[in-house]
């Protein structure tokens, strides 16, 4: 077909951060854009508006949830700051939620009203691909739609995996899909899984006076550096989330009365353990939303193992006209500011004459559990890996948030480490953050790190007392010494 | 202008003996503690040249100063130059003996010549390699060879300390700790003076200075139990539940804080004892050269001798010096520890300590006032400071502007009591009554320079300000006296740079170290109900030096997440950067007022010392979702005048 006789300049699917972001962009450069975005319904029948996984199920109502938690321990707090607070506190599962999804729902009108502003066609259907500038898009109701255009960019996202060879899995078991927007509270809960999702999740919960448990099979938060995985969950232990490790779930059963008997294997014991809980929430991994696009007929090539979308560093397919972004892109960080920076800069290059490709190196990231874990660049273990133990300094502190003295709080997990080259000027290769506020401290960090901060140049950089991001500032003790490294005195 | 002040440099001699530069009276061999330490040949010093555009004068007496400084400041100091031989031979004796020199190769610095013309005047010898041992001139090459001969030069090596102390630090604040332990695990031996005098109405306090006692610990304190009343009442929003009776206790609060404040006060001392350096609990004053006289809290005098000083008294809040002010007002002293809840309060004056005071009381249910005579924030970005103050007011703080207090006069006892407070307008006859159960005082700080017999060795001071000028070095006019932290002259009155220089002193005088404290750029917070945190220029100064049309300013307002469920304030948090438009848009100022802001500055701030660009900020990724990630996705230039409201989310 040839350019100009399509629908569409640019036609996205997928009305999430990094879609809408690229549709938006395009549409300020004066080109004639349409976005589809279907939300299929969750196996427990959870549905959403648009705006995607972030926005509806993801990290706005996850952050909102884990701030009502941590209102709880400034609750407990206060008494300690002199607030007589009358016994007993108790916590409104209902309210919060409708508060919560009052406000995301209060997004999803926002996004519609940007699209409407830009002159975005805006249409809920579901898409797939005809032939490589055309797509069938079909309604709740049935009916069909045919959308052409010159430059089709996929933005599916991804949806959370269910253990389908697991009995009673998916009749039974809920997912992060559907626990933000749970109309009663979920109760005595087990999570299944040690992705950030699981180990955010179970924080919360707990954070909230459930009784919480989480099951993982092997470690946490793969990925990340793991001392600072293993800290995050010590963390969550010492606040009362139980966590069952080296542990497999076998099978699911509702029992009478309504609670769910969850079966699992103890993989160092290799006995079977059983236990009730009111709700099963899976978290052990999200598979691309590909399955229904028909990719093949566009010919667009996928990873066989992850089913997600091959792209090179344009974000081009291997159909030179069609983009994939976001989580269903193969090899990319699955994170909502990486997607919408990809969708505007491919926006840019396609209709702005911009040049600019996405850097996906050295992307800083935080894991809202009950004590936030602020990351960017290379985990300790991939240093060593990548430039041998010999040439690696790793820096590192325990230290005490002046918040916490009054409040006895114990602030054994409070850790910073820097991860530096040995040789001066011992440029940062990762940083790593665990306290209270973590994102708001690695944000500013991660901006040092882009401009090739060294050792030396952090150390120079005076604190600003009394905060938690100061230690990192004066992080003087390296792990090879041996020192103690914690933080005394003031 | 003045005389330069003792010591006075030794005239010149042409006797063969040794010579001892900025002789003290009454010096005594201390005991012999000098262990030799074996240490790379050929470290060098470096002098940065003077600063440009001023007199001649000025500039020698500068260089002289520092000369006596290196010479004072290094066991061995030898004027080099680095293709000379004999140069070469004393540098191999020093480093067959296992003695570790300092350096300076008056060949490759850019005034070496002036150096030499320096040493010439101060040495009579205008010839390389000019060598002092001690502090005692040695002479050249011949001389050396001939000491060490001799057995001299062993002798002097081992003549470490003539006095008590290798260091004596006059201030046991921040700064002065910091100091004072860099150079005990340096193996100096050192002594801290430290004495609170209590204020006037009564209160006194621990080892450790203002941020400790009455300053960041406690107001961060105070702040956050604000903070957690905001907390208590965001929590409802967010489902919690219990009883609608709300209220606080004043007495709990502060037990608690100055309990932690006593286990600081307790880690001080255990830290000095740690390190062997002696801490005595009386007030300094200077009676002769080197020789301070210690005055305890009976009045028993002691005096000790040091080979250096440094300065680290701080400062302690002003006094109006109108009626009934030291009887009856109180200021950030007395606040922290107060034993009873100040009541209804009026803040004087518009610093930053008066609008976090104002901020906590009021946050903690208080009816308070703040009484301005001018600006907010004097120093700070004004168009900041107006925000920082608009959320003030919009959240419970009454301001009175343009008014000044005349009169405070006490109608009840109590605690608190009932005071009356007569203020007058600065712009005309008006007068204003008003009454008050605490009136507190923030109008300012005054530096604890003048009774401390500065002027019996000859410590140049402002003498409008108290504060004492200091080169880029810490040193003052006398060279063997050092200065850091709130005292200093031109520079920020910040723990965190008293200490940074308080240890960069201690390695430059004792470790052969030659980094210097670093003024630029130094970010801070201002802890008021929103944070505000800064980090380099202001946009009136950023205007000043670099004119507006050189200049680009993105800004917008944000919502943080977690005050939409709470329903807080929309278009209030603000975020702005200053950039240098012919410097390829690098960043001049950052500033940020929302929720958190020190934890947000800090980073920005390390990432403005390595060069942070517009660019750099556009490409970095944010962190979703925090306030950090809002300036990762500035677009909005203030010339563009384009509308910054949030309508939604982005």
């Amino acid at each position: 077909m040839e350019a100009g006789r399509q629908d569409y300049n640019l036609l996205v699917i997928g009305g999430g951060s990094g879609g809408l972001a690229c549709a938006k962009e395009a549409a300020q450069l004066g080109k004639k854009v349409a976005v589809v975005d279907y939300v299929e319904p969750s196996p427990r029948g959870t549905r959403w508006g648009l705006g995607g996984t972030c926005v509806n199920v993801g990290c706005i109502p996850k952050k909102l949830i884990h701030q009502a938690a941590l209102l709880g321990g400034m609750i407990r707090d206060a008494p300690h700051y002199g607030w007589d607070v009358a016994q007993p506190v108790l916590h409104d599962w209902r309210k919060m939620a409708e508060a919560v999804q009052n406000y995301v729902k209060s997004l999803n009108w926002g996004h519609r009203v940007q699209l409407q502003d830009r002159k975005v066609k805006y249409f809920n259907i579901k898409a797939s691909f005809v032939n490589e500038h055309t797509i069938c898009g079909v309604t709740k109701g049935g009916k069909e739609t045919l959308l052409s255009a010159e430059h089709i960019v996929i933005a599916t996202g991804g949806r959370p995996r269910y253990p389908t060879h697991i009995e009673g899995a998916l009749e039974y078991g809920i997912t992060s899909d559907d626990i933000f927007w749970l109309k009663e509270s979920p109760g005595k809960t087990l999570v299944v899984g040690a992705s950030y999702v699981a180990l955010e999740c179970a924080g919360f919960l707990t954070g909230l006076g459930l009784d919480t448990t989480v099951m993982m099979r092997s470690i946490p938060l793969r990925g990340f550096d793991q001392q600072m995985s293993s800290l995050v969950t010590a963390y969550m232990a010492s606040q009362g989330t139980r966590f069952l490790k080296h542990c497999t779930p076998s099978r699911v059963q509702k029992l009478p009365d309504g609670q769910l008997q969850v079966t699992w294997e103890d993989l160092t014991s290799g006995k079977e353990n059983m236990g009730t809980f009111s709700t099963v929430l899976w978290a052990i991994g999200r598979i691309p939303e590909t399955r229904s696009l028909n990719l093949e007929n566009a010919g667009i090539n996928t990873n066989p193992n992850s089913q997600k979308i091959l792209v090179d560093a344009q974000e081009a397919t291997s159909v030179p006209h069609i983009y994939a972004i976001g989580d269903v892109a193969e090899g990319r960080p699955e994170l909502t500011p990486t997607a919408i920076m990809a969708g505007k800069l491919l926006a840019r290059r396609l209709y702005g004459q911009s040049l600019d490709v996405m850097d996906y190196s050295n992307v800083p990231t935080t894991v809202f559990t009950p004590l936030e874990y602020g990351c960017v660049g290379l985990s300790e273990e991939e240093a060593m890996a990548r430039h041998g133990e010999e040439h690696v300094e790793v820096y590192h502190a325990y230290y005490k948030p002046l918040e916490f003295t009054v409040a006895e709080r114990d602030a054994s997990q409070c850790y910073i480490k820097m991860v530096c080259l040995r040789k001066p000027p011992q440029l940062v290769l990762g940083l790593h953050f665990l306290g209270p506020n973590a994102g708001e401290v690695t944000q500013g960090f991660a901006l040092g790190i882009k401009c090739g901060a060294s050792y030396e140049q952090v150390m120079r950089t005076v604190g600003i007392h009394p905060t938690c991001a100061e230690e990192v500032a004066k992080l003087r003790i390296s792990k090879r010494s041996g020192l103690d490294p914690t933080v005394t005195g003031c | 202008m003045a005389q330069p002040p003792l010591p006075p440099p030794p005239r010149a001699q042409t006797s063969p003996g040794p010579v001892k530069v900025g002789t003290a009276p009454n010096r005594r061999l201390g005991s012999v503690r000098g262990v030799l330490v074996s240490s790379p040949p050929g470290r060098r010093a470096r002098l940065s040249s003077p600063g440009t555009g001023r007199s001649s004068s000025e500039a020698r007496e500068e260089l002289r100063r520092r000369l006596l400084g290196l010479i004072e400041g290094n066991r061995v100091m030898i004027f080099s130059k680095s293709y000379c031989p004999h140069c070469t031979r004393v540098k191999e004796l020093f480093s067959s003996l296992g003695v570790q020199c300092n350096i300076l190769e008056l060949d490759q610095v850019d005034d070496g010549a002036n150096v030499q013309e320096m040493l010439s005047e101060i040495t009579n010898q205008r010839t390389v390699p000019n060598i002092f041992v001690n502090k005692v001139h040695m002479g050249g090459c011949d001389r050396t060879f001939q000491a060490h001969q001799s057995g001299l030069l062993q002798k002097l090596l081992q003549e470490d300390s003539t006095y008590d102390y290798d260091l004596i630090v006059i201030g046991g604040g921040s700064g002065g700790l910091a100091c004072a332990q860099e150079a005990a695990i340096l193996g100096k031996k050192v002594m801290v003076l430290d004495f609170v005098v209590p204020s006037p109405q009564g209160t006194s306090w621990g080892l450790g200075g203002t941020c400790v006692n009455v300053g960041c610990v406690p107001k961060k304190l105070m702040h956050q139990a604000a903070l957690l009343g905001q907390a208590l009442n965001d929590s409802r929003k967010f489902g919690w539940e219990y009883g609608q009776q709300v209220k606080h206790n004043w007495e709990t609060m502060t037990e608690a804080i100055q309990n932690h404040i006593s286990s600081l006060n307790w880690g001080h001392k255990l830290s000095l004892r740690e390190k062997s350096v002696d801490y005595v609990n009386s007030y300094g004053e200077f009676v002769e050269h080197h020789r301070i006289k210690a005055t305890n809290r009976k009045g028993q005098e002691t005096s000790y001798t040091a080979a250096k000083f440094v300065i680290a008294t701080g400062e302690r809040p002003r006094y109006l010096g109108i009626q009934g002010d030291k009887e009856y007002c109180i200021t950030s002293d007395d606040l922290f520890s107060l034993p009873y809840c100040p009541g209804k309060t009026l803040v004087v004056g518009a610093s930053y300590v008066a609008l976090e005071c104002a901020g906590v009381l009021t946050g903690l249910g208080l009816d308070v006032t703040v009484m301005v005579r001018s600006v907010l924030l004097r120093g700070f970005d004004q168009e900041m400071a107006e925000r920082v103050g608009s959320y003030m007011e919009q959240h419970g703080v009454k301001f009175l502007r343009k008014f000044i207090p005349v009169m405070v006069q006490q109608l009840e006892k109590g605690s608190p009591g009932k005071l009356k407070v007569v203020a007058k307008s600065t712009e005309g006859p008006e007068t204003i009554e008003g009454v008050y159960n605490t009136v507190l005082l923030a109008i300012g700080r005054d530096s604890c320079t003048r009774k401390m017999g500065l002027d019996k060795i000859g410590v140049k001071i402002n003498k409008k300000t108290g504060k004492i000028p200091v080169n880029d070095v810490e040193q003052t006019n006398v060279p063997y006296v050092y200065a850091v932290g709130d005292i200093l002259e031109g520079k920020l009155e910040l723990t965190p740079v008293a200490i940074q220089a308080g240890k960069l002193l201690a390695r430059r005088l004792f470790g052969g170290r030659l980094e210097k404290c670093d003024y630029i750029n130094v970010p801070t917070t201002v802890f008021t109900p929103l944070e505000y945190g800064c980090c380099g220029l202001s946009e009136e100064k950023a205007i000043e030096v670099y004119k507006k049309e050189n200049l680009e300013v993105y800004h917008t307002f944000f919502w943080p997440l977690e005050w939409t469920v709470a329903g807080r304030d929309n278009n209030t948090c603000y975020a702005k950067i200053i950039c240098n438009k012919f410097d390829n848009y690098r960043v001049i100022g950052f500033h940020v007022l929302g929720p958190n802001a020190g934890e947000v500055t800090q980073g920005f701030a390390a990432a403005m010392k390595c060069g942070l660009t517009k660019q750099l900020l556009d490409d970095t990724i944010g962190i979703h979702p925090t306030c950090g990630e809002v300036f990762t996705t500035l677009e909005i230039t203030k010339s563009s005048g384009l509308d910054i409201t949030q309508k939604g989310c982005g």
